[in-house]
């Protein structure tokens, strides 16, 4: 019998199995963010053990507050920088070269295929773009990864969503996946992995397949996964050039991980996105999701374009092209973060940055920030928000405030019209 | 070992999420004990309030997706802070549950008509919790009423608890 991708990274990863279908599996990775990390430290420190496994296997970036708003993120922020001092930790992002962590970490090349990765952030399971094990932990979990690079997980059960058909003219990867979430519900994926094959998927950049994979634990999934390509190698290749020989060696290489043709699933879903409209949540929850016409008009204050969700290039270039010779509503403040420096520089060069300006946008540094409203763009009560971000939780960008979760490209047509609008009145012909 | 027995906290709501247990402000708190003011302070539950429900409160029956959201371990360490070390609930997020088990915490998950059964028969009373961990039961009392429900648990789940926690037993193993 053929096995999931999950199931063929587990059978090289698995050390020990303590109980039932609990596996404790070897890390090949571990990513830190400032947030969750200092307890993990702190506690290692204080029962005497303050190791880790292997120095050039962690990788640390200071990203959910960045610069430090206070006091106590500075200290946070300290405890990371002088921790991975400490340990030489030679991959750490500081200010000036930091960027939100799961757009970061994989521009660097550090996800790769058939690779097991935790962070102490839920949104991990991004990194399945690259078709790796990516799971998002505690703080506890966290901390047993960077002592001992393992972590016990359930054995996978996983769910297969062949993505068929072809996205339309204004619809993305981000209105693709609101659809899945709105489908499966916020716990149709709990301890299951969701691969994402098909047409689809297939065409899709890799930026789209981490948009895709982001919001795979909206659903309840441990990770989201997508299947090694071309597509996978170009991106990765100047990070494996010496590696291996040429881009078909690699290719070939990374197949393997691939699901085979006869794996067994817990269900397999098609889902044809050929019609599918511009999508936006309108209440706490991600599944919760209609067709943007039906909430075409509602009230706007504050448009964000950014996070690991949506704050890549890719997303701006949308973006750009929604705002170019547009203003941005006066009654809407309209913050835009590009996700790492990287993106940020290659905003200014394309000359992204002058027409989010020229729109009257506030361009942050790359950072959490806004998110989970933690800084950079806090909600007010009662104050509604057109999002690119993954999450709509009640509170989640400051107490009282309403979140709408959305695409780049209605996002944009949305700050425009100082309400939600479809971003098809604007789309380029 | 933690102490699991005491007065029932009913939240009668499906998925609270970790952003609703301690909102992201607070992350910015390093030690358990300072999360221990803001433990479900934005709540969206009619006529719930914390200042006077969570008071003495030592166990919280929920419904449905109990923790999802964030990976914050910082969600069951303000549940912990507030003497909570156990939740029942239909079922929990993997990484909130997980986070509790390595903690030392129990996250008791029940089928959906027996959670109906326990609302029903004691949300609206002065109700008492006690769990036999040897024959894995849970004993609710309230108003001269009581009833034993029985909870599975893995060996592993069950080590952590035993134990207080992941850290303990990786290190001792791996």
């Amino acid at each position: 019998m053929g096995k999931t991708v999950a199931e063929k990274i587990f059978a090289s990863h698995i050390i020990d199995n303590p109980s039932g279908d609990i596996n404790v599996i070897r890390l090949d990775a571990v990513f830190c963010h400032e947030i969750t990390t200092p307890g993990a430290i702190n506690d290692l420190v204080a029962r005497g053990k303050d190791k880790v496994f292997d120095p050039s296997k962690i990788k640390a970036v200071i990203d959910h507050v960045s610069p430090a708003k206070d006091s106590k993120t500075a200290l946070q922020g300290k405890i990371l920088r002088d921790w991975a001092k400490r340990h030489k930790i030679a991959d750490f992002f500081d200010i000036g070269r930091n960027g939100v962590c799961h757009a970061i970490f994989p521009e660097k090349g550090f996800a790769r295929p058939g690779y097991t990765i935790i962070m102490g952030d839920s949104h991990t399971c991004t990194h399945g773009a690259f078709c790796a094990f990516a799971a998002g932990v505690g703080t506890t979990d966290l901390e047993v990864g960077i002592l001992k690079g393992v972590c016990a997980f359930h054995y996978p059960k996983t769910i297969k969503i062949n993505m068929t058909g072809s996205l339309g003219k204004g619809v993305y990867a981000k209105d693709a996946i609101l659809s899945v979430i709105s489908m499966l519900g916020v716990n149709g994926a709990t301890n299951r992995v969701v691969e994402f094959a098909g047409p689809v998927i297939d065409s899709m950049s890799m930026e789209s397949r981490m948009t895709f994979c982001n919001m795979a634990v909206e659903a309840g999934a441990t990770c989201g996964i997508c299947y090694p390509d071309m597509t996978t190698v170009e991106y990765l290749w100047e990070f494996i050039q010496d590696e291996f020989n040429s881009k078909e060696a690699a290719l070939e290489k990374y197949i393997e991980f691939a699901a085979d043709p006869d794996a067994e699933y817990e269900r397999i879903i098609d889902h044809d996105v050929s019609n599918l409209e511009p999508q936006v949540t309108f209440g706490y929850k991600p599944d919760l999701v209609k067709n943007v016409q039906e909430m075409e008009g509602e009230k706007v204050d504050q448009v964000y374009i950014g996070s690991c969700t949506n704050g890549r290039i890719e997303d701006l270039r949308i973006v750009a092209e929604v705002m170019k010779d547009n203003r941005i509503s006066d009654s809407v403040r309209c913050i835009i973060s590009p996700a790492t420096p990287l993106i940020y520089q290659q905003a200014m060069e394309e000359g992204l940055m002058k027409i989010f300006m020229d729109a009257g946008a506030c361009i942050t540094n790359p950072t959490c920030g806004a998110c989970l409203g933690m800084s950079n763009g806090v909600l007010a009560e009662g104050e509604v928000c057109a999002s690119t971000t993954n999450r709509n939780f009640n509170g989640r960008m400051g107490k009282g405030g309403m979140v709408h979760l959305m695409s780049p490209a209605t996002a944009a047509a949305s700050a425009i019209a100082g309400r939600i609008t479809n971003s098809r009145l604007y789309a380029a012909e | 070992m933690k102490n699991f027995n005491g007065k029932a906290l009913f939240l009668d709501r499906s998925d609270i999420n970790t952003d609703e247990i301690i909102p992201a402000k607070y992350l910015t708190e390093i030690s358990k004990e300072s999360l221990k003011a803001y433990l479900l302070e934005d709540l969206k539950l009619e006529g719930f309030d914390p200042a006077t429900d969570l008071a003495e409160k030592s166990v919280i029956i929920t419904r449905d997706n109990f923790g999802c959201g964030s990976s914050r371990e910082h969600a069951p360490w303000a549940l912990e802070a507030n003497g909570i070390n156990l939740v029942i609930a239909e079922n929990f997020a993997r990484i909130f549950k997980q986070n509790m088990f390595n903690c030392g915490m129990l996250a008791v998950e029940l089928p959906s008509e027996t959670i109906e059964k326990i609302f029903k028969m004691f949300a609206d009373k002065e109700s008492i919790v006690e769990i036999d961990l040897k024959r894995n039961a849970i004993v609710i009392k309230g108003d001269g009423q009581q009833e034993e429900f029985i909870f599975s648990i893995s060996d592993f789940d069950r080590t952590l608890v035993d134990t207080g926690g992941w850290v303990e037993y990786a290190d001792s193993k791996y």
